[in-house]
């Protein structure tokens, strides 16, 4: 049973329930004692049994997070939906309808729509309660095996009733229970492999081992003998660290730590049978305790909004004020006694006084006009992105085949943040890069091979999924040679056998996903296992092996074998084994591999029994023990480790020496055991042999080395199997495994040679850090020169590595003497046993360890592009999103990776920033900004963009062209001082010049960082976006997270506020729902601003009318209803559904996003406009009504009825004004909110004449419906209401459409013409890049689709499509305007800009149309063609800017002049280098513009004085 | 929490695939209409919507015109009885005043008579609520927890029959039309019934049940203003007395504006009067009780002629007519726009 705390006096052990309890709890226990005791429960007295089940409740395993009980919903949930300030404000006003001096209306009426918004929001909450409740439930019911005291064996419990304390026995796949502290496994050594896919999502497997001192008992584990108590931390939500002690009954204690535990949610992998002992349960296990619930972010749309409720309420009050003060003059108008019949006394029969009229009349008025804040507002909001997040998971292209995995929105009210992102901050690794690594080239003692076969393997996977499954590893098989021949195909044979059962289902990616699954191994695709070898390193290898074995039969030393052979081997040597990788075999627990190879090796000789007394197994592990002697042995070997790795005495070090002379002595038959080797590469089994490594670069340097027959067979925890070619199965012994950090940046292993006998350290690291360890080598002897030598040309290929943007590693070998090593070992086991700061002692210890390296040689690893990364990228940056790569990667890697998927591009100038400290980094700065300035201040125009650039404005995103030409790369040391208070605005500063910024060496604070910077700053709406748990706190801090559900695991998707599946994914997710989202909820909050101000404002106007009596024409239900009922399906409907610009459009133009980015749906004023417009309708709305029933017989709701049923329509057909895309659901929707109301009306009348006081508006509906009036009345109302917006909508969409609009109408164009011009659009933008090839090649061909294409629009004779031609492309040309290098018109540019030029002009007499698009089409043919042939001459062209001037001269031309004037002056000035290929056609160009300037030049240029200037730069944008 | 999806990996295979349903409505691709809002779409709707406008709107300003219609101010005509009236102690001084006016032209067709009120606020919320249609409806409550207060009961605890200031202040002229034919005096025969809504009158309002009627309100008393008991509002005809006389049940509508009329009687269309009111001279007796130079009100007595469209305002037909021109102005002047090129 579980001893709580409190120094085993069985402290309270309360049952977790729900967070708070728990919560206080584990305050309580903290006052109490910080560690936590548990005991056996099996151990209790018979005293004590009594307390036991009175306890039994309280300790379990049960899973409760559900919020409420069916008791506590009620009070619960309402307290909780009070914290919402605005359900108080309906409540207070509901409540105050109570009072009747105020009372508007009928008092329970009142309450109806609060206690409608409440009961819907506790609905939903109960609702969602209720699903954790079952999901509780079946978590609850699993079972598992529990030792039973009474039956003295394992039986079959529920989780729920596991108890801290508790023996719980698993087996192989089960999912673990509780916390539990492993104490026995069947695997010989004590291990048990989890894996913790449900907790970080990491597929491989981890190693556990059973708590040290029951790994030596000999009998199997027996829980009723279990004695110990074990003293731990009290829970917490580490997951990476775990500490205490178990104390044995002979007081004897041990160390536990993380590798002792095994957590709740992780399945047990590999292992038959394991158990162990409760420590945590319930809600105290890790698991859970890292279990924190979605997040919730207030988005900046909502932020905006609120700010606008806030003005809601003022305009409330001050409509209320003005009532209240009204009323008072009209009361005081009366004077004291001339009261008229028609003021009311109160209920005493006393007048009020007018000051007392007008106070109670202002509670009145707040009754009144409360709607005016929108009560559905914040329920509406929260519907939509319910259904917003919901279509959103539906994307199908959303969905990624490969992993079965889908988007995730995890953070439910943030949709609209996709829409309005301004930076995007990216981690590169697994972000943008697949995250798979594949051996790519590798360079051994100074000697590179560049595995160019395996380069062109790896070309073959790139190609598209098309390929047959099989095609990709047999193409790969083309250029093998004889050796690997065998081993390759047996690998194809085994994958075509694994996939064949998927095959039927078709699809690749389907059958690669299952096979990804079937395997459950990580990083094990097709195209990192099969390497091809590069043929020299290859023989080489070999010949090293046929050496070492005629070495070792010749029993001749080591030494002779050549420097370099001895470098190639101990290269491959410690890429095998310089790893943490796990050998299985698939779906069979490790064991089995085991005993298999130990099998397969009998033992030869009485030497190797001997030799398996000593800690150093000499020989390979064939020579292990036969079966009958296998319990000793294990128990041996058992004693062995004990020696070595226990946290051990002066002793057991003395003893180690001892022993470490005598393998000494015994090294000289140390090659005597290699009979029992098995040959290279035979056997089905080796095919299925699979690495599990915790980082797919171990992974990728296993499979490489087993490329070169080097191959990883087994890994045991004190024992490394290889198998090599001639040499067959080597053990090394692993001393040490000093573990990867990322401080070190290097990983080692600390071996016993079995050839030599020596103690070797093997290390891998980044280069930058192996470099400074290596030993210094003098310069004096030749070997110490030839040793430099290899190192710097090592270091040269490392540097061509990383232009090729390949990962490079180091791999450094150190021999230890054993003196050496015993002194080392002491201080390392002591920093082992150590409790209080092991990690910093061991971090010492390997410090001390890994230095005076040997270089061996530096791989370089190839982490491949995600697919479409480089086009996301493109379009993303198209869209005006400004993407930072903040990397962990070192400069030159992150530098080509991001050359590699556009993020920089060849003709830009990159500034590269590293210091050495605060001092440089602030000059470099300085410089760079200067030079950024003086490079801007060139001309005037130009400094207008910088300028505007900063404000992000809309014609000026920052990725248009002038800031195209910087790219800003800072390490992380750099990182840090420029992000130091002093120097982040200047660092700001620049980086916003800069069209793309990478930060490489950074560290994950640094990320975050960089993220608050420009978030807090530039005021800037943020994305990050990473995988890996090195981007988390970047993730956090930015508005919007997103994490890639990839390979590294799941804590950047638990931190993330959208889960992606793959990089390209951003661009829909951001473009496309993120824009529609925006603009969506942005439409809906402002028409629920109009809609109410529109309906309150008919009410304050009927104030003037009634004494501002606060009476209402308007019938007290429908002025409940009307938000909450009749208005409300189609707003909700468009907020769900509406589609401004179709998905194509919005991909195929990125630019279209701009427009949330700059707020342009939802600006400030757009909230007055609204009231305005509001107010305006609501004026028509009341006066045609009023007029039209002035002096008649008319009742009050025969005429407040009609007044309903026209702001009912008028509202409606506003949003039918503003809804751009009518599906049936919006019909169906705006007819039955029109239906629903006269249905309700019809009902309501004619329902019961009494039974609604004080109104009573009983029949009214009816005898309206048979009065024309009624209906004169109601159609006129709408249309003189709406006349203004639509026309103004009108007009906008024709004179001065917004970029949104324009998508829209391109959109409506047939779609083969849509096709073709976005097509024709595209390749301009590439011909820029290469004209000449381009117009030499495909001119005719696309000359004559611009024909047909031109026929198809003469007869349409569109009009809308040639406004969006000039202000579409205005911006760009604006934009363009001011580059520094504008040459001047050109039909290029006139073409991009689609712009009705002048060589097809004298043809076309059309002066509209989107004909335009076509026209210069063709000509851009021409004059592309033409430019082909006419090479480019500097004096043509100064001739031509006489007509340049002239053009300036007309006003008309004025803007246009300017930029030419600036232009040819700088065109002169300007170095040639900018103007290669382009001149020609300028020159072109002049000749056109001459010939027409005589006759109708003016006239055709009308249209477009703007468009006629070029910029060289290839970024050109079509929209 | 995770331990929900907790699949092992053999059943992950046989788990069906997440990838979402193809379906038009998911993938938010249903077929949609995409109006776009451009001159060149949109200018057939301004002109069909001119054409509408002003069709409708020249035939309302022309039915309306057809309304003849004579509204004569008799609270200042009769400023005498006014100024009595001004003082309450003199509420049951008779007053009476008539009126002369001559009508020009004949008025065919059915002829309504209205009184209308100026600067009565029967809109004032608090005046709006003060009345128990469950009393109106016979049904006998407590008055009390009406919204009548404070015109529930006297202090004597007597219920007022009908409570509430609406009825309190029913209007309680009297007014009979007399026509001069040819130097003799004809009394212009009025219909004092019919001109309720049907639904007011024998659903909203219904006497208490009883043998008769004066014993169905025994026990209750008038309201203070009233100069008789409700069941003596019309002694002539039993179907017209009490809470279901009709001039009663109009008062109980509350109209919507402070300045309005009420229908008080129609013209019964009988021997001289068949058609309607011939042109000549006649005269308004009215008996003056309703005060209203108190809140500087007036009283007004209306004679109208009605058609389909209602009365003599012509103001429906003006908005229509003036909206439709604005329609066919824009239209006209974007079209001119767009062929001469201004406009695209």
């Amino acid at each position: 049973m579980s001893q709580g705390a409190a120094g085993g006096e069985g402290a309270p052990q309360v049952r977790p329930e729900g967070k708070e309890r728990q919560r206080k709890r584990r305050r309580r226990r903290r006052k109490e004692s910080k560690t936590r005791l548990v005991r056996s429960n099996l151990l209790l007295l018979p005293e004590a049994e009594a307390e036991k089940s009175k306890r039994t409740s309280l300790a379990s395993n049960r899973l409760k997070t559900t919020k409420y009980t069916a008791l506590s919903f009620l009070p619960k949930n309402l307290f909780e939906q009070f914290h919402r300030l605005a359900n108080v404000y309906f409540v207070f006003i509901a409540l105050l309808n109570f009072a009747p001096a105020v009372n508007a209306f009928q008092p329970e009426l009142a309450l109806a729509p609060v206690l409608f918004i409440l009961a819907v929001t506790a609905i939903k909450d109960l609702w969602e309660d209720y699903s954790r409740y079952l999901s509780d439930k079946e978590i609850n019911h699993m079972e598992c095996l529990v030792y039973s005291r009474n039956e003295k064996k394992y039986i079959s419990r529920y989780w729920k009733e596991v108890q801290v304390g508790d023996f719980v026995q698993l087996r192989c796949n089960e999912i673990i229970p509780a916390d539990i502290l492993l104490l026995s496994s069947s695997d010989p050594d004590g291990l048990c492999h989890i894996e913790t896919a449900n907790l970080d999502g990491e597929t491989n497997l981890k190693q556990r081992q059973v708590v040290r001192r029951f790994l030596e008992l000999d009998s199997e584990f027996d829980p009723l003998k279990f004695t110990s108590v074990i003293e731990c931390e009290n829970p917490n939500n580490d997951l990476s660290r775990f500490r205490g002690y178990i104390i044995h009954k002979n007081g004897k204690k041990d160390g536990l730590f993380k590798e002792n535990l095994l957590l709740r949610g992780c399945t047990i992998r590999n292992t038959e049978e394991v158990a162990g002992i409760v420590i945590y349960a319930g809600h105290e296990t890790k698991a859970l305790l890292n279990n924190n619930g979605p997040r919730y972010k207030r988005s900046k749309l909502e932020r905006q909004m609120n700010a606008d409720v806030l003005w809601c309420i003022l305009i409330l009050l001050i409509m209320c004020l003005f009532s209240a003060i009204g009323h008072g003059l009209w009361v005081w108008q009366y004077g004291e006694k001339k009261k008229p019949v028609f003021d009311v006394p109160g209920p005493d029969g006393k007048y009020l006084s007018p000051v007392l009229a007008s106070v109670y009349l202002f509670l009145t008025a707040i009754i009144v006009f409360q709607v005016m804040i929108p009560i559905s507002l914040y329920v509406s909001i929260e519907i939509v992105k319910i259904c917003q997040v919901y279509f959103i998971h539906q994307d199908k292209d959303l969905y990624d085949e490969e992993t079965d995995s889908q988007l995730q929105c995890r953070a439910l009210n943030i949709t609209e943040d996709l829409g309005q992102v301004q930076f995007i901050f990216s981690d590169k690794t697994g972000t943008l890069t697949e995250n798979k690594m594949v051996f790519r080239r590798c360079t051994v003692s100074g000697i590179e091979y560049s595995h160019d076969d395996n380069a062109k393997r790896l070309a073959m996977y790139q190609e598209p999924d098309s390929e047959e499954e099989e095609a990709a590893p047999k193409g790969g098989n083309l250029s093998q040679r004889d050796s690997i021949c065998s081993h390759q195909s047996i690998k194809v044979v085994h994958r075509s056998q694994s996939t064949k059962t998927h095959r039927r289902t078709g699809s690749r990616a389907e059958a690669k996903r299952a096979s990804i699954l079937s395997k459950h191994t990580a990083f094990s695709s097709p195209m990192e296992k099969d390497i091809t070898p590069d043929p020299r390193l290859l023989e080489k290898v070999n010949e090293c092996a046929k050496h070492l074995e005629i070495m070792r039969s010749h029993e001749q030393p080591l030494s002779h074998l050549s420097p370099e052979l001895c470098d190639i081997f101990d290269f491959f040597i410690a890429l095998t084994i310089c790893n943490t990788v796990v050998v299985t075999a698939p779906n069979q627990p490790r064991q089995k591999v085991r005993d298999r190879f130990e099998l397969k090796s009998p033992v030869k000789t009485i030497e190797d029994f001997i030799r398996r007394f000593t800690p150093s197994r000499l020989t390979s592990g064939s020579n292990s023990s036969s079966s009958s002697s296998l319990a000793t042995n294990k128990s041996m070997h058992r004693c062995g480790l004990s020696v070595l790795s226990s946290t051990s005495t002066e002793s057991t070090l003395l003893k180690l020496e001892e022993k470490l002379a005598y393998s000494a002595q015994m090294n000289n038959n140390g090659y005597s055991s290699q009979q029992g080797r098995t040959p290279v590469g035979s056997g089905p089994e080796e095919g299925e042999l699979r690495y599990e490594a915790e980082s797919p670069d171990e992974a990728a340097l296993v499979y490489a080395a087993r490329a070169y027959n080097c191959s990883l067979v087994g890994r045991l925890s004190d024992q490394v199997s290889v198998e090599l070619p001639h040499l067959g199965i080597l053990n090394f012994e692993v001393l040490h495994t000093l573990g990867f950090d990322s401080i070190r940046k290097r990983m080692s292993v600390v071996v016993r040679h079995p050839l030599t006998d020596e103690i070797n350290v093997y290390t891998k690291g980044a280069d930058s850090v192996i470099m400074d360890l290596l030993l210094p080598c003098s310069s004096g002897d030749p070997r110490g020169k030839h040793q430099k030598k290899i190192q710097t040309k090592t270091q040269n290929y490392l540097n061509l590595y990383a232009v090729d943007g390949l990962r490079t590693l180091c791999i450094a070998k150190r021999v230890l003497s054993k003196e050496e090593y015993a002194c080392w070992l002491k201080s390392h086991l002591e920093a082992e046993s150590s409790m209080e700061n092991r990690e910093e002692l061991l971090f010492q210890s390997a410090l001390q360890i890994e230095k005076n390296l040997h270089l061996l040689g530096a791989t370089g690893i190839e982490d491949h592009l995600q697919d479409g990364v480089p086009e996301t990228i493109a379009n993303l940056r198209k869209a005006g999103l400004q993407i930072w790569v903040l990397t962990g990667d070192k400069q030159e890697t992150a530098v080509n990776i991001a050359y590699a998927c556009k993020l920089l591009d060849h003709d830009e100038e990159i500034i590269t920033l590293n210091a050495e400290s605060p001092e440089t980094c602030a000059v470099l700065l300085e410089q760079c900004l200067q030079c950024v300035e003086s490079k801007f201040s060139n001309n005037t125009i130009d400094e207008a963009t910088g300028n505007m650039t900063i404000g992000f404005t809309p014609l000026y995103p920052p990725s248009s062209s002038v800031l195209s030409s910087l790219g800003l790369v800072i390490d992380g040391r750099t990182l840090a001082y420029a992000l130091e208070p002093t120097l982040e605005d200047k660092f700001l500063a620049l980086a916003k010049r800069c069209r793309s910024v990478l930060c490489c060496r950074s560290t994950p604070l640094q990320k975050s960082m960089v993220v608050k910077l420009v978030r807090d700053k530039l005021k800037a709406m943020t994305l990050a976006i990473g995988d890996g748990a090195n981007d988390v706190s970047m993730i956090q801090v930015a508005d919007v997270g997103v994490g890639i559900s990839g390979q590294e695991g799941m804590q950047a998707v638990m931190a993330s506020d959208f889960a992606i599946p793959r990089f390209r994914h951003l661009e829909k997710l951001l473009l496309v729902h993120g824009h529609w989202c925006y603009s969506r909820l942005a439409n809906m909050v402002l028409y629920f601003f109009y809609k109410n101000a529109m309906f309150v404002a008919l009410l304050f106007w009927y104030q003037f009318y009634c004494g501002f009596s606060g009476s209402s024409m308007v019938d007290q239900w429908y002025l409940i209803f009307f938000n909450l009922f009749f208005s409300s399906l189609p707003q909700l409907i468009t907020g769900v559904l509406d589609k401004d610009v179709p998905a194509e459009m919005l991909i195929a133009v990125p630019q279209l996003y701009k427009s949330g980015q700059n707020m342009e749906e939802y600006q400030p004023h757009m909230f007055w406009m609204n009231m305005i417009d509001a107010m305006y309708q609501s004026l028509v709305c009341f006066f045609i009504p009023y007029f039209t029933y002035y002096d008649s017989e008319v009742d009050i709701f025969s005429w407040g009825t009609p007044i309903t049923t026209i702001a009912l329509f008028t509202i409606i057909l506003h949003l039918a004004i503003e809804t751009k895309t009518w599906t049936f659901l919006h019909w169906s929707s705006c007819i039955f909110s029109i239906l629903l109301f006269f249905f309700v009306a019809l009902v309501y009348n004619a329902s019961c004449p009494v039974c609604h006081p004080p109104s009573n508006p009983y029949w009214t509906m009816e005898r309206l419906m048979g009065d024309p009036m009624f209906y004169f009345t109601c159609i006129i109302s709408p249309v003189v209401a709406l006349l203004p917006r639509f026309l103004y909508r009108t007009l906008q969409g024709t004179l001065f459409p917004t970029q949104l609009q324009l998508g829209r109408q391109l959109s409506k164009l047939p779609p083969e013409i849509r096709t073709q011009l976005l097509t024709k659009l595209n390749v301009k933008k590439e011909s820029i890049h290469q004209m000449q090839p381009f117009a030499n090649s495909f001119s005719p061909n696309l000359v004559s689709n611009s024909s047909d294409c031109c026929k198809v629009y003469n007869q349409n004779t569109l009009l809308p499509t040639s406004p969006k031609d000039e202000s579409l492309f205005h911006e760009h040309t604006k934009a363009e305007h001011t580059t520094d290098r504008i040459v001047a018109a050109s039909p290029q540019g006139a073409l991009l800009y689609g712009e009705n030029r002048l060589p097809s002009e004298a043809s076309s007499q059309e002066t509209s149309v989107g004909f335009h698009e076509v026209t210069h089409g063709t000509s851009e043919m021409d004059s592309l063609s033409v430019g082909a042939t006419f090479p480019w001459s500097p004096a043509v062209d100064q001739t031509d800017f006489s007509l340049l001037k002239w053009i300036t001269s007309t006003p008309l031309f004025s803007r246009f002049g300017t930029v030419l004037q600036v232009s040819s002056s700088s065109l002169q000035n300007e170095t040639q280098d900018s103007m290669c290929v382009l001149g020609s056609s300028l020159h072109e160009d002049f000749k056109g513009l001459k010939e027409q300037s005589s006759n109708n030049f003016q006239d055709k240029m009308k249209g477009t004085p703007y468009d006629n200037c070029k910029s060289d730069n290839s970024e050109t944008t079509f929209l | 929490m995770k331990n929900k999806k907790s699949f092992a990996p053999q059943e992950a295979e046989a788990r069906p695939s997440r990838c979402p349903d193809n379906s038009a409505f998911k993938q938010q691709r249903l077929p949609a209409w995409k109006p776009q809002l451009t001159i060149a779409t949109v200018l057939s709707t301004f002109f069909l919507t001119g054409a509408f406008c002003l069709s409708v709107g020249i035939c309302l300003i022309l039915s309306a015109n057809s309304v003849r219609e004579i509204q004569i101010n008799y609270s200042d005509k009769c400023s005498d009885c006014s100024k009595l009236r001004e003082n309450s102690y003199n509420w049951n001084i008779e007053c009476l005043c008539s009126v002369d006016f001559k009508l020009k032209e004949d008025m065919l067709g059915d002829v309504f008579m209205y009184y209308g009120l100026q600067n009565f606020y029967q809109n004032h919320r608090r005046y709006v609520i003060s009345r128990s249609d469950a009393q109106l409806l016979g049904r006998d409550v407590n008055v009390q927890r009406s919204y009548c207060a404070p015109f529930t009961t006297y202090n004597n605890g007597t219920p007022m029959a009908p409570c509430g200031a609406i009825a309190n202040s029913m209007f309680n002229d009297t007014i009979d039309l007399f026509y001069n034919f040819n130097s003799s005096v004809i009394q212009v025969p009025l219909l004092k019934t019919g001109n309720s809504w049907w639904t007011d009158k024998n659903v909203k309002f219904r006497n208490p049940q009883s043998h008769n009627l004066s014993s169905a309100f025994a026990g209750t008393a008038r309201p203070p203003y009233w100069q008789k008991p409700v069941y003596l509002l019309d002694e002539e005809d039993e179907r017209n007395n009490g809470y279901i006389n009709d001039d009663f049940i109009i008062w109980m509508r509350v109209s919507a504006f402070a300045t309005f009329r009420n229908l008080y009687r129609r013209i019964s269309r009988k021997r001289h009067f068949a058609d309607g009111l011939p042109a000549g001279n006649y005269t308004f007796h009215i008996s003056y009780n309703f005060p209203v130079t108190k809140f500087k009100g007036k009283k007004y007595v209306i004679l109208s002629t009605m058609v389909w469209s209602g009365g003599s305002n012509p103001f429906l037909g003006i908005a229509y007519v003036v909206c439709g021109a604005a329609a066919t102005l824009t239209g006209a002047e974007t079209e001119v726009r767009v062929l001469t090129g201004v406009l695209p």
